[in-house]
């Protein structure tokens, strides 16, 4: 139970780091980032060419995998959304543009590592039990919480408290108020990216050390469980996307132990469902008015 | 006349594809013309190709009576799905009819009679190219037809601004559920179509990767007239056969051609003529009011 538990609040924390980036962008932008898991894999990636090609230590490994992928973000936005927000385009033509996107990049991956399920190089990713009680725990994925979590106090802080949070803010509140306020509007959008991207790619990598394991299509069971998230907590709200992601990881863990191993999707998309039409503002969302 | 016939025995089943792809685009096509943004297509294409290869197998349904079967099982769901997402807009129903296809899909994976993962195999292919291109014909005539027609407008009115719409004492509710309803019966039927030419279905060809595929060629397509959509499908069904000598890169290619349509031609591949026009609005910052 208590094993359970853990794995429970470890996948939580994987959900929320992943889908705090989704919602930053969709709470900014109103884009729906379809090229997020792309950005998650990456993360991954970055990491294993870190340690394998350049022979980098695992903990030099996440940071670069970091800016690696908050990199990324902003040269995703440079291409696949900024030309389209430049004409004002609906929110459909950035869905397509990221899928193209994710499209390319998934191949450019496979082409040097292969479409399989490969491993980091063995000895280099930390691997520890601990004993709390008469339960065996992994180490890392304990770690991977502690970091998760401070994570988004760190990113609670620099929406909350930095003169960047309050130009992010106003950008989501309204972009032509914004601008017309003298906030460079183009650089907190490169911002946000940088931030959700480097996030997305971080719930890489860790997911991929705690499993030991990373593929080119890794990030695609987290596309729909981040849309899940997003909505259970509220749309482009982040402290509803962490707590739905908790929600998720916990409901996730029971339905494996309560239900057939078939039916474990079913409760996410379940779920997910279940919330649009009991309450489709979800937990924590405000503005219903307007967009439902 | 052999050169032809060898031509079109090697490319059948890429004609039968794209022609079946075309069907699915005008499905959403439908529902986007009405305003709704729907990803459930994939999973009542599914309920069709299920519904009919099942028909056939275990009752030996004639072929027409068992793809029907499969597009009126779909639309009974599809109305009271459609009832309860009413009230639902923009990316939440994309989402929500994403979660349907999803909760669907494990559905069929967790169902005996459906063969779980394994899906169905041993399909006979009774589908012919003319059932396919004749239902396109019908299909994108009817629906050119429907857009002049007072359900046409009144879909337009609605997709335009839904509140002004109902304030002009159009039936908003029920002119949204038509559309829903009608595109998933079109969607089942083009399933159950496909089932007939695969030979094999099991429950991830209808994932979210083909939902979103119908969607790109739709939008792609272009969604001003009906022939877009059959233009998208074509294009973005013919292109991977087109790129075989690039395998390895075709993803590359598609990608990088999906991105320029969206950002240069942004009502679709049909408006290419209108490329220059298109362009002049933008100047003036109106591509998208046009």
């Amino acid at each position: 139970m208590f094993e359970q538990l853990y794995n429970a609040i470890f996948i939580g924390s994987i959900y929320a780091l992943f889908a705090v980036g989704f919602a930053l962008v969709f709470s900014v932008l109103d884009i729906l980032n379809l090229a997020h898991p792309t950005v998650f894999m990456l993360g991954a990636f970055a990491a294993l060419f870190a340690i394998a090609t350049l022979g980098l230590p695992w903990w030099l490994a996440v940071p670069i995998a970091f800016v690696a992928t908050g990199l990324f973000g902003i040269l995703l936005d440079r291409i696949a959304f900024a030309p389209l927000r430049r004409r004002g385009a609906p929110p459909l033509s950035a869905m397509i543009s990221s899928l193209a996107v994710t499209l390319a990049v998934v191949r450019v991956v496979e082409l040097r590592y292969g479409g399989d399920f490969i491993t980091f190089p063995a000895g280099t990713v930390p691997s520890f039990l601990i004993h709390v009680g008469g339960a065996t725990l992994e180490g890392v994925r304990l770690a991977i919480i502690g970091l998760s979590i401070a994570l988004m106090l760190v990113l609670t802080y620099l929406v909350r408290g930095t003169a960047l949070g309050r130009e992010i803010r106003a950008l989501a509140e309204n972009p032509r108020a914004a601008r017309i306020l003298g906030i460079d509007v183009e650089r907190a959008i490169a911002a946000t990216f940088f931030i959700s991207s480097g996030l997305g790619g971080l719930a890489g990598v860790l997911l991929a050390f705690a499993y030991n394991s990373l593929d080119s299509r890794m990030g695609l069971p987290l596309e729909l469980r981040a849309f899940t998230v997003m909505v259970v907590g509220g749309m482009g709200s982040l402290p509803g996307a962490v707590i739905g992601a908790y929600l998720l990881g916990l409901g996730e863990v029971a339905s494996l132990v309560y239900l057939p191993a078939e039916l474990r999707d079913a409760f996410a998309f379940g779920l997910l469902f279940l919330v649009l039409i009991a309450r489709p503002q979800g937990l924590l969302g405000q503005r219903p008015a307007d967009r439902i | 006349m052999d050169a032809i016939a060898d031509f079109l025995a090697t490319y059948s089943t890429t004609f039968a594809i794209v022609g079946i792809n075309a069907l699915l685009a005008l499905s959403v096509w439908l529902t986007l013309y009405a305003g709704q943004l729907t990803l459930g297509n994939a999973a009542f294409m599914a309920i069709g190709a299920y519904t009919s290869a099942l028909l056939g197998r275990h009752l030996g349904a004639p072929f027409p009576l068992a793809l029907a079967a499969g597009a009126v099982a779909a639309a009974a769901l599809a109305a009271p799905l459609g009832l309860t997402v009413f009230r639902l807009r923009g990316v939440y129903l994309a989402i929500a009819t994403l979660a349907f296809g999803e909760v669907v899909r494990v559905i069929l994976l967790a169902t005996p009679i459906t063969g779980r993962g394994q899906g169905l195999n041993g399909i006979p292919p009774k589908t012919e190219l003319w059932h396919i291109y004749l239902s396109l014909a019908v299909v994108a005539y009817v629906l050119w037809r429907v857009q002049g027609s007072i359900a046409g407008r009144a879909w337009a009115a609605i997709r335009e601004d839904e509140v002004a719409a109902a304030s002009q004492g159009i039936a908003v509710r029920r002119y949204k559920l038509a559309a829903f309803v009608l595109g998933a019966l079109l969607a089942a039927w083009a399933g159950g179509l496909s089932a007939h030419v695969t030979f094999s279905i099991d429950p991830n060809d209808f994932a979210f990767t083909k939902a979103v595929q119908i969607l790109v060629f739709a939008v792609v397509g272009g969604i001003p007239n009906v022939l877009g959509p059959v233009l998208g499908a074509t294009v973005f069904t013919a292109l991977p056969e087109l790129l075989r000598p690039f395998k390895d890169y075709r993803d590359i290619f598609q990608g990088a051609i999906l991105l320029a349509v969206i950002i240069y031609l942004p009502r679709g591949i049909v408006t290419l003529a209108e490329l220059r026009k298109t362009r002049r609005l933008a100047e003036i910052g109106a591509a998208d009011v046009a």
